[in-house]
């Protein structure tokens, strides 16, 4: 009889339980091997065998030494329910089980003295989602027929640059009553209305970074949809802001400015333009925290690219600098405008919060014209590394705040000027086509995504807490890890085969939402083509009311 | 579905030759009601070119409250037409008690003031008796205007036309340019000033149609000129863009095609005037027109035109002889007025081009 050591951490306490079954273990050890975590190791257990020979009953013991797979008991190897135990066992004999009596967030606090930590998304699961509660209900029908989505031609393209109201224009009739340039306009790049949202080479392993960026030149090069990618905060391969591909590539800074030194030192022998510069201020999964590369991920290429040590990769929460929403437009957006000599637009990445509308306003009055594009970010989204508690409980939904803006920018007859890209959480359900629409309709010229587009790739996480251990560079997946053997699970032609053909799939569904209420061009600020069926969320959005 | 009718003619005509032209197409539309506007006047108007004539239909009330705010803003009349009515059960039509056509001299301090300054007061003045008229209906004030003739009502056409005696032609009441169409709305309640056509500063237009982007439209025009009101119609959109682009913007019609169906970006892009048609195309974005529609237009110097959305979903025939040119829906409107032109010159427009008439009626196909 063993003591009780209530304070001894067990299975009970941890997330997810492993479940064992032996008799149909060959032992084979790739459960074990495979588990990026360690949760698992193999064990010998002790194990009592009464039987009895003979006629009559005469009972005897006998002990034998078996050997098992065993769940560890520990905080910091614990279980994160990947599967991939599961998707490697031959013979189904083991597999992680939720468990819903866990202690974690308790004991992981008390045992630790630190916040917690991980990657991946929000958790909390609340009401229907927003956009669930909208449909597309204005179908052109009779005097305004619907369109065809396979047989007429759609221009779904969405602006990427500041752009100037009409009489603005540096435009003058000619003597010949033809319109003539007079001057220069802000640049500006007509793109897919989905961006592949910004996700670091030191966040993605090597090798995802690749298929993605392999699936962006595809999807460009060979079925014509001009889809741009985010570099995330971290920098680039030179090779690649040297190669013509660097056109699909919008650069992002932030407030680790991690990874520019190279990117300014290649300027010189750039052969292209990078499609955009996207500065970002905060990220709605984490709203008010900067970003995270923990030590384990610096790998030595993150190392060269970044031009840092392997040390704990903090970017501040703020830009250091900039106090004043005026003078980030002034020393910021002019620094890099100019940095391209005003050919690329730049951009700004906020995190969706109730103050929103008044830094949107702001910059849709700078009389600079030099702010490109408004990244609006909510809640829901993923993140390679953040406190729990900032993922749990900040952040701001992004479809009120985003219709919000739109109708701001109505309100001074400005919309359209600054564009307004949204995300956070879209795609959740899978379906990015209709999430995109309808945010459309509300007012956003397009959408950014990340976690989906982790999803495409073969990410075994979701939103219920499975794996999300992103911030450890374990990814079971290959994903977010920096791991040669881990990075080797994952097949970059698969993972791009994979972008390619959701987009390919995505752009069909986005013709036929267009198809049925009439339209050949996006319908931004179309609210008039979506009915909600909840009150409170028609009031909110200013749409019909349906029931 | 509406039917629209243009004439544009070498010689004064009588209206009875745009109810002849619908008429003949009522099977297309619902007989709901009757609207015109007639443009460069003859008959008693002919005298008066200069100056501006108020169009409206009014209670007792509401006429002694535009002439007071008229004549209070220095406006003084030169002439009257009141049209003879002729009343009848029989008829199917919700008349106003008054019909005013009414010439009026311009202020004495305006003596030397630019044509632009006469134009901006005379829609200042127009705004507001509209808006004095409102509150229970007591006027609805369609034009006031030199040269420019507004007939909306609400009912049968061709017992409008009865009531108005429009069916007898005689010297008094012609235009060399008629635009007609035969329907209220749908969409929204039925209001006068929602049938088109619609006119502004000397820009009419009307059109046979949906505007699925209406509310875009809508939400950009309410910010861009004082004189964008209303809204009672998807397709007073057409007009406020007519407006935007060629008056407020000052650039030649061909860009209104450019800016109401922009060329997609693959073609866009291929083309020496790429980057103009580019900064149009994104600068307007929210004026860019979808659905199917048929567009005709008249512009200040009369020139007539129409126009097609970007996949021509919806009909437009122009039939034309020496001393006119008809521009219909349907073709039996132009047989009914022009029997003996030669139909194989009829124009049916694409969805990539403007016809345009000027007062020569010179018919000039401009392709985008």
């Amino acid at each position: 009889m063993e003591t009780i050591k209530i304070h001894d951490t067990t299975p009970n306490d941890l997330p997810w339980k492993i479940v064992y079954d032996a008799s149909r273990c060959t032992l084979c050890g790739s459960c074990v091997a495979a588990c990026s975590f360690r949760a698992i190791e193999p064990k010998i257990e002790k194990r009592r065998m009464v039987f009895s020979e003979g006629d009559l009953p005469d009972p005897r013991a006998r002990f034998s030494a078996v050997p098992v797979i065993k769940q560890v008991n520990s905080l910091k190897n614990y279980c994160r329910g990947c599967g991939i135990c599961e998707k490697v066992c031959p013979n189904d004999a083991i597999r992680p089980v939720r468990n819903p009596d866990t202690r974690h967030p308790i004991v992981t606090r008390c045992i630790g003295g630190d916040s917690i930590k991980r990657g991946g998304r929000k958790n909390l699961t609340g009401s229907t989602r927003t956009l669930d509660q909208l449909r597309v209900g204005r179908i052109s029908q009779m005097t305004d027929p619907s369109l065809d989505a396979q047989r007429h031609t759609f221009d779904m393209l969405a602006p990427f640059g500041r752009i100037l109201p009409a009489k603005d224009l540096p435009l003058a009739v000619g003597p010949d009553g033809k319109l003539t340039t007079t001057g220069q306009a802000p640049p500006v790049n007509w793109i897919y209305p989905v961006i592949i949202g910004d996700m670091s080479i030191g966040a993605l392993s090597w090798r995802m970074w690749e298929g993605v960026a392999m699936a962006v030149a595809y999807l460009n090069e060979e079925c014509g949809l001009p889809v741009r990618m985010c570099s995330g905060e971290g920098g680039v391969p030179v090779r690649l802001l040297k190669s013509k591909y660097l056109k699909y590539l919008i650069l992002q800074i932030a407030s680790g400015h991690f990874g520019w030194n190279r990117i300014i030192k290649a300027m010189p022998d750039m052969v292209e333009d990078p499609a955009g510069v996207l500065i970002k201020i905060g990220q709605g999964a984490k709203p008010g925290d900067g970003g995270l590369l923990q030590a384990q991920k610096v790998a030595e290429h993150i190392m060269a690219i970044r031009g840092v040590p392997k040390a704990d990769l903090l970017s501040p929460p703020n830009h250091q600098g900039l106090y004043s929403i005026e003078e980030s437009v002034q020393k910021m957006f002019l620094s890099f405008n100019a940095a391209f000599k005003f050919r690329v637009p730049v951009a700004i990445k906020v995190a969706a919060s109730a103050t929103s509308v008044s830094v949107f306003n702001n910059l849709v009055r700078d009389p600079y014209n030099i702010v490109g594009g408004f990244f609006l970010d909510g809640i829901d989204g993923g993140t390679a590394a953040a406190h729990e508690v900032s993922l749990d409980h900040t952040g701001h939904p992004i479809v009120s705040k985003l219709r919000d803006c739109y109708l701001a920018a109505v309100q001074q007859g400005r919309q359209g000027q600054i564009p307004l890209w949204a995300a956070g959480g879209l795609g959740k359900t899978g379906d990015l086509a209709a999430d995109a629409f309808k945010m459309i309709c509300l007012g956003a010229n397009g959408v950014f995504s990340g976690k989906l587009i982790l999803q495409m790739a073969g990410c075994v996480g979701n939103d219920m807490g499975r794996c999300n251990a992103c911030n450890t560079g374990l990814c079971p997946a290959g994903i977010t890890t920096q791991s040669p053997a881990l990075a080797h699970r994952l097949n970059p032609e698969r993972v791009a085969e994979n972008i390619v053909n959701y987009f390919l799939a995505m752009d069909q569904e986005l013709k036929k939402m267009m198809a049925p209420i009439g339209n050949s061009s996006l319908p931004v600020g179309r609210a008039d083509a979506l009915v909600a069926v909840d009150q409170a969320v028609a009031n909110r959005l200013k749409i019909q009311y349906v029931c | 579905m509406c039917r629209i009718g243009a004439i544009k003619s070498k010689n004064y005509i009588h209206p009875c030759k745009a109810l002849q032209l619908m008429q003949s197409q009522q099977k297309g539309h619902d007989n709901s009601g009757f609207a015109m506007v007639m443009q460069d006047l003859g008959g008693i108007f002919e005298a008066y070119k200069d100056l501006p004539t108020l169009s409206m239909a009014c209670t007792d009330e509401g006429l002694k409250i535009a002439e007071d705010i008229l004549h209070e803003a220095g406006f003084r009349r030169v002439l009257q037409w009141v049209p003879e009515t002729f009343p009848s059960n029989d008829l199917d039509i919700i008349a106003m008690p008054n019909y005013v056509f009414e010439t009026f001299s311009y202020p004495r301090s305006y003596n030397k003031a630019s044509v632009k300054e006469k134009e901006e007061l005379l829609l200042d003045m127009r705004l507001k008796m509209r808006k004095a008229l409102e509150p229970e209906e007591r006027g609805f004030v369609y034009s006031f205007w030199p040269d420019v003739v507004t007939l909306k009502e609400i009912g049968d056409p061709k017992d409008i036309g009865t009531f108005f005696n429009l069916w007898q032609e005689d010297g008094k009441f012609s235009a060399k340019v008629i635009t007609a169409q035969c329907r209220q709305n749908t969409n929204y309640d039925i209001v006068r000033y929602a049938a088109h056509p619609f006119f502004l500063q000397g820009y009419t237009a009307l059109a046979n149609g949906e505007n699925t982007f209406y509310q875009k439209n809508k939400e950009i025009q309410a910010k861009l000129h004082r004189g964008y009101i209303g809204f009672e119609s998807d397709s007073q959109c057409f007009l406020y863009t007519l407006h935007y682009v060629h008056r407020q913007l000052g650039w030649p019609l061909p860009y209104y095609k450019h800016v109401v169906t922009p060329l997609p970006f693959d073609e866009l892009s291929k083309r020496d005037d790429a980057e103009q048609l580019r900064a149009i195309r994104q600068s307007l974005a929210n004026l860019e027109l979808n659905g199917p529609n048929t567009v005709i237009g008249v512009l200040p110097d009369n020139t007539l035109f129409t126009c097609c959305d970007a996949k021509k979903l919806r009909p437009v025939v122009v039939g034309r002889t020496d001393d006119t040119v008809v521009i219909s829906s349907e073709v039996c409107g132009i047989n009914e007025i022009l029997p003996d032109r030669a139909w194989n010159t009829d124009i049916y427009p694409n969805e990539r081009e403007i016809v345009m008439i000027d007062d020569s009626l010179e018919v000039v196909r401009w392709k985008q």
